[in-house]
This record gives C-alpha cells, sequence and structure tokens, in this order.
C-alpha cells in the first residue's frame, strides 16, 4: 500500500531522513522504534508533505505521492495525528472534528456522511461527545489525544500515521487509545503507521516494526522478532545486558 | 447648549469615529491572527475605498450604490494583489522584514493614489440627507446612523464567519497552528489570501462611510490606520468584541478629550494611549486569562 525508497529528507539543516526504505502492506499495524531524534517524526512529516523529501521516492497504492502538497496527500486518504496532539484550542471539540473533514466538507455530496462520521467518532470516544461544545484547549491530555485521533478519522483515512500518541498520557489511558487503533483495523481495515517511543506496547499491538536510529532504519521484522532481538531489548525496551546474558 | 447636551453630542461623534476605528482595527486584527503580520498598508485600503467611491460617482459618474460596490471590489482586489506581489514570494520572512514591506507598500499605493487623482480633499455625498436630527438635545447626522447600522453590519458578518462557516472556522486553526491546519488539508496560503481579501474589503467599507463626514484625500490612511491599529492593539489584536471595544473607546476618549481640553490634542490621545497600553498592559485591555492544559 505504501513504499518509501531511499528516501532523503532534511529537519532545517540536519540530514534527518538517510536514505530510508520501508513498506506497509494492507491493513498491516506497523510501528516505527527509536530514540528521540532518530528521525521517526521527520519521516511521518515527510509522507504528509510537510518537510518534503529531498530525493527518493514515495509510493501510496501504486502511485507517486513525492512532489504532492499535504492537502493533495490528505485528499488521497494519509491522515496524520500529530506528536503532542495539536489540536486547534481555541476552537470547540466539535469545531475541531469539522475541520478534520475540511476538504470533504466542501463537496455538498458529503454533509451526510460527514454527520454519519461525527456520530461514529463519537461512539468511538464518548467522552469528546460529552464535551463536544467545550474549548479543545480545556481538555485534559488523553481527551485531546482522542480529539487529534478522531480529527484524523474525519477525513476517512486508508492510512493513518500516528505520531507517539501515548506520551504523557496514563496507561490506562494509552490502553483504550491502542484498543480503538486495533478497532480501526478490524472494522474498517485502516492500515497503521505508528511512531513510538513506549516500544513494549508499541510492538504488542503491531504486526511488524522498524527500528531507526539517526536517520536510518537498522532493524526490521515481525513484532515478536524484534521483541526478542538483544539489541532492540538492550536499547528500548530497557533491559540490562546482564539480565539478558543470565537467561 | 448646556453641558449634558454637549456631552451627549461628544458620545455620539465619538461612538461614530470609534465605530471606524474599530472597523479598521478589525481589518489589522484579521490579518495578524492568521499570517502574524501587523499590515501598515491597513490604512490605504481605508483611503482607497473612500478615494475610488470618489473617483467613481464624479469622474465615472456611476450610481453611488455602484460607486460603491466597484470601490470595494477595486481595493479588495488590490488587496489581493498586495499579499500576492509582497507577502507570498517571501520564504520565510522576519517579523522586522514584513514590517518594512508593509510600509513600503503603503507608501507605494499612497504615491500612485496622489499621482491618479491628484493631491485635493474631496467630500462624499452623505448617504441620505444633510438636515441633522435632534436627539436629546443633541444634533446627530444622518450619516452617523448609517456609520452604526453598517459597523454593526459587518460585526455580525465577520462574526458568523469566523464561527459558523467551515472557511472561518479554518481561517481561525490555521491562526492557531499552521502545521496543525495542513495536516488537516487546509490550503495555508490560500487562508493568507483571504485574510487581505476580508480586511481590504472591510477596510474599504470603512473608508467609504466615513468619507461623507470627514472628506477622503490620497493621505488620509495614514492617521486612520494608526488609530484603527491602536484599537486593535488595545483590544489585545483580538478579531472580534475586544477590537471593537477598543475602536469605541478610542473614539469616545477622541471626542471627549477634544471637546473638552483642547481639539489640538485629538490626535495625541490616540498615540497616549497607545503608549500607556504598550507599557502597562500589552496584552491588550479585555484579553482575560485563558484556561488551557497543556
Amino acid at each position: 500500500m505504501l513504499r518509501l525508497k531511499n528516501i532523503n529528507s532534511y529537519y532545517g539543516q540536519v540530514h534527518a531522513l538517510k536514505n530510508v526504505s520501508l513498506h506497509l502492506a494492507k491493513g498491516e499495524i506497523v510501528t516505527l522504534i527509536g530514540a528521540n531524534g532518530a528521525g521517526k517524526s521527520t519521516l511521518l512529516n515527510t509522507l504528509s508533505a510537510i518537510t518534503p523529501a529531498r530525493s527518493g521516492e514515495l509510493l501510496f497504492e501504486g502511485n507517486s505521492i513525492t512532489t504532492l502538497s499535504p492537502s493533495r496527500i490528505v485528499e488521497l486518504g494519509i491522515s496524520q495525528v500529530p506528536e503532542g496532539r495539536q489540536v486547534f484550542k481555541p476552537l470547540s471539540v466539535e469545531d475541531n472534528l469539522e475541520l478534520g473533514a475540511y476538504l470533504r466538507a466542501r463537496k455538498r455530496a458529503e454533509k451526510g456522511a460527514i454527520r454519519d462520521d461525527l456520530a461514529m467518532i463519537y461512539e468511538l470516544f464518548p467522552r469528546l461527545k460529552e464535551r463536544r461544545k467545550q474549548m479543545a484547549g480545556t481538555l485534559s491530555g488523553g481527551e485531546q489525544q482522542m480529539l487529534a485521533i478522531g480529527r484524523a478519522l474525519m477525513a476517512r483515512p486508508r492510512l493513518l500515521l500516528l505520531d507517539e500518541p501515548s506520551m504523557g498520557l496514563a496507561p490506562l489511558v494509552v490502553q483504550e487509545i491502542f484498543r480503538v487503533v486495533e478497532a480501526l483495523r478490524k472494522e474498517k481495515g485502516t492500515t497503521v503507521l505508528l511512531v513510538e517511543q513506549n516500544a513494549k506496547a508499541a510492538l504488542t499491538l503491531a504486526d511488524r516494526g522498524y527500528v531507526m536510529e539517526t536517520g536510518k532504519v537498522i532493524l526490521e521484522g515481525p513484532s515478536g522478532e524484534l521483541l526478542e532481538n538483544h539489541e532492540v531489548q538492550r536499547a528500548y525496551l530497557g533491559k540490562e545486558k546482564k539480565e539478558i546474558w543470565e537467561r | 447648549m448646556d453641558l449634558l447636551q454637549q456631552l451627549t453630542q461628544y458620545a455620539f461623534s465619538g461612538f461614530s469615529t470609534g465605530a471606524i476605528y474599530a472597523l479598521i482595527g478589525l481589518g489589522f486584527a484579521i490579518i495578524y491572527n492568521s499570517t502574524g503580520i501587523i499590515n501598515f498598508a491597513q490604512g490605504e485600503f481605508v483611503m482607497l475605498g473612500g478615494v475610488l467611491t470618489y473617483f467613481s460617482l464624479t469622474v465615472l459618474r456611476l450610481p453611488y450604490l455602484v460607486a460603491m460596490a466597484v470601490a470595494v471590489a477595486v481595493t479588495t482586489a488590490a488587496g489581493a494583489a498586495f499579499e500576492r506581489l509582497t507577502i507570498r514570494p517571501l520564504k520565510s520572512p522576519s517579523p522586522l522584514s514584513l514590517v518594512i514591506i508593509t510600509i513600503g507598500g503603503s507608501i507605494f499605493i499612497r504615491g500612485v493614489a496622489m499621482l491618479l487623482w491628484g493631491k485635493d480633499t474631496h467630500a462624499l455625498p452623505p448617504f441620505s440627507g444633510n438636515d441633522p436630527l435632534t436627539v436629546g438635545g443633541a444634533s446627530i447626522m444622518p450619516q452617523h446612523l448609517w456609520i452604526f447600522g453598517i459597523t454593526l453590519l459587518i460585526i455580525a458578518a465577520n462574526k458568523f464567519f469566523f464561527y459558523y462557516t467551515i472557511s472561518g472556522k479554518a481561517m481561525r486553526a490555521c491562526s492557531h497552528n499552521r502545521t496543525a491546519a495542513s495536516l488537516v488539508g487546509i490550503d495555508v496560503r490560500k487562508m493568507v489570501l483571504l485574510s487581505f481579501v476580508i480586511s481590504s474589503a472591510v477596510g474599504s467599507l470603512a473608508g467609504i462611510i466615513i468619507a461623507p463626514l470627514t472628506m477622503t484625500a490620497y493621505d488620509v490612511g495614514v492617521m486612520l490606520g494608526l488609530k484603527g491599529f491602536c484599537a486593535a492593539i488595545i483590544g489585545g489584536m483580538s478579531s472580534g468584541f475586544g477590537t471593537v471595544l477598543g475602536g469605541l473607546l478610542l473614539g469616545l476618549l477622541e471626542s471627549f478629550g477634544a471637546g473638552l481640553i483642547s481639539s489640538g490634542y485629538k490626535d495625541a490621545i490616540a498615540f497616549i494611549v497607545l503608549l500607556l497600553i504598550l507599557f502597562i498592559r500589552p496584552q491588550g485591555l479585555f484579553s482575560k486569562a485563558q484556561t488551557e492544559r497543556v
């Protein structure tokens, strides 16, 4: 469904992605793990055309999307839930969701479908319905994360890019959000690319994983294998070398 | 005329000039909120509104309403062209260079207006009648009522646009967080253009409705623009009621100051207020503490 070929991208002056190649099949949940500054967020922003690739090729469902504008990317069915949620704080919860469907709202025929989707989001996150008239800035961190996900879903994405959805949230809330991601795949067949620092939770949820370090993909494989991989355990799962050695 | 009548008189004229300042201030705030730019050419849009109406009316001999429509349309086009030619080509401009560019733009527009229409000062005919009405012992021109009415209409239309239409909400989203706005598919550059279109239209309307009272010429934009800027600063650059209240407050202060102290200080008052606000409450008089969690 999605294929990156030798992507090079810059974050300011920093060469943030160095010949990155990866692929996602339809309906897969794939996670991208790595330390801070490994280039994970830049990769998502390159996909969303916020920081366009300097070289390499991006293919989505067989077509090149390397040079498209951010709004064309959304139109094609790739939505991002950005790091740190980035909801529109002065706007109401409902306005935030409505703006998620911004590109669809301009077509008359979509009106009914947008209303249905709004109801669907409220069903998915009942807390958002309770607070739909409230300013988004007054929501708790977990609620803002739900809102950010809801906003992205309003564009009816076929590929959802999630950037650190667990950041700063209580474990219970993280569980709820991961449950929703799983439900989305099951019910709608949404493909998910999940960027996480919480490597254990991410690998438990995902089918496959990529490990990034200083702008390069250094490891890839099925989640189970990565969870067992000593290098991954040491660097990202917080297990000491000694502990691994003893086994 | 006793004191009470005089005070009522000052209040009327204060409210009507205040309404104009509010409209001009709104123009500043709309552009500032969607782009972070303080557009010092805003006053020139106001000037263009008045001067173009006069030109269409006298030279092209168009009916009054058509002349106004032409003036608004041409000014709006000028506003859009201004954004296209000066703001958009910049890749990552510093605030200082943006300020210089908008000031340069305003000098340019003023110069062109002077070359095209000369240096004379003109008055537009009032919209309806020249006979003052007497209200509570004070006399009020019908034009004042037009100013109140049209200002209210424009403010209501603005409120409706920014809070109840998808494009308005998208503009607010853009002003809050451009990256997030791009991520939902909002074309940020289009929103910047739209903000220039709206504020030049609002500015030209302000210029048209005040021209029958205060005359219009190629250089009225300087002072009106600065007063509008004051109004926006008092209101904390909000594109809502803060700026409107700021404009009215400024208008009232000016009119009472001119009446009770000396008319020579009329313009000084605006700048004293501006300086005081910038020293003491740079966030504006009416901005409330925001409840927000991060």
